[in-house]
């Protein structure tokens, strides 16, 4: 189900002009003769548009007969974005769990040689300290 | 979209290119961030999702060298390879990174450590073949003309 929302929001986003038309909704509710008034198509295209718009549920339309203005539906693009997002997030993740293995690192590090506190170790080849073994 | 931050970690995906840049600054000295990077032991503590546990089988950090990490989402696995090209301790690590899921779509990573106020900067600059490549690594698959929306789509977001 959600996976069938993403589809038609990114279908309904593939379009320059129905792209242009969210981002003139973004500001506010407007009628379709105004949202055809910067575009040099028909008000029968931009009606086409604002269908799939609505099936996408990106854009809902009033129910006055006389007036129907249409208003922008943010939710299916924020779910949109959210899924966009996940690859930055997973990197991200990687990068807060590096820190955190680096931060045990020099941790460790600095308890084994008290006084060194903060160093940076010499080599990577530096023996492990001998753990006293039972007889 | 072009720059944002996750956290502490920086992102450049600028619209119609084929680069994703990466930064974040460790509070750590950048010897501790490249052992971290380049001990295979470790590797599974920080490589891909914490939720993925993940596997080395490949590790070999020396210019030629192979790399292959597996994640485990399940039953499902992600398999992911490369080979490193330059490893220079502790500052720079060039490699190709390659998903199995897409084979032949191959990219080429600079890792640079440097050096900044006591602690690391962190600056991955991972380049794709293409574009298209780059958006269906950033959107991880999508639909075709999706991907030239995605920039106008955050900031539509944003501004509503």
């Amino acid at each position: 189900m959600a996976d069938d929302q993403l589809s038609a929001t990114f279908a309904a986003l593939a379009d320059p002009t129905r792209r242009a038309l969210l981002a003139r909704l973004a500001k506010g509710e407007a009628t379709v003769n105004e949202l055809a008034e910067p575009f040099s198509i028909s008000l029968q295209a931009v009606s086409k548009h604002l269908k799939v718009l609505e099936r996408a549920g990106l854009v809902v339309r009033g129910r006055d007969a006389q007036w129907r203005p249409c208003r922008l539906e943010t939710a299916p693009l924020e779910e949109a974005s959210g899924w966009i997002s996940r690859y930055t997030e997973v990197q991200a993740e990687r990068l807060d769990r590096l820190d955190e293995v680096v931060q045990g690192i020099v941790r460790e590090s600095a308890a084994r040689r008290p006084g060194a506190a903060g160093k940076p170790e010499e080599g990577p080849e530096e023996p492990e300290e001998e753990e006293e073994t039972g007889p | 979209m072009s720059k944002h931050t996750v956290g502490k970690t920086e992102f450049t995906i600028e619209p119609g290119r084929h680069d994703v840049t990466i930064t974040r600054v460790f509070d750590a000295p950048r010897e501790a961030v490249f052992k971290t990077l380049t001990d295979p032991d470790l590797v599974p503590q920080w490589w891909g999702p914490a939720r993925y546990p993940t596997r080395v089988e490949k590790a070999d950090f020396r210019p030629g060298g192979e790399w292959r990490f597996i994640s485990a989402d399940g039953d499902t696995e992600y398999r992911f390879h490369g080979v490193f090209h330059d490893v220079a301790a502790p500052e720079r690590i060039v490699q190709t990174f390659e998903f199995e899921g897409t084979p032949g779509h191959v990219a080429l990573d600079t890792l640079t450590l440097e050096e900044v106020d006591g602690g690391t900067r962190y600056t991955a600059v991972s380049v794709f073949q293409s574009v298209e490549d780059r958006d269906a690594m950033t959107a991880s698959g999508m639909d075709e003309g999706a991907a030239e929306g995605l920039d106008r789509l955050a900031a539509l977001v944003e501004k509503a």
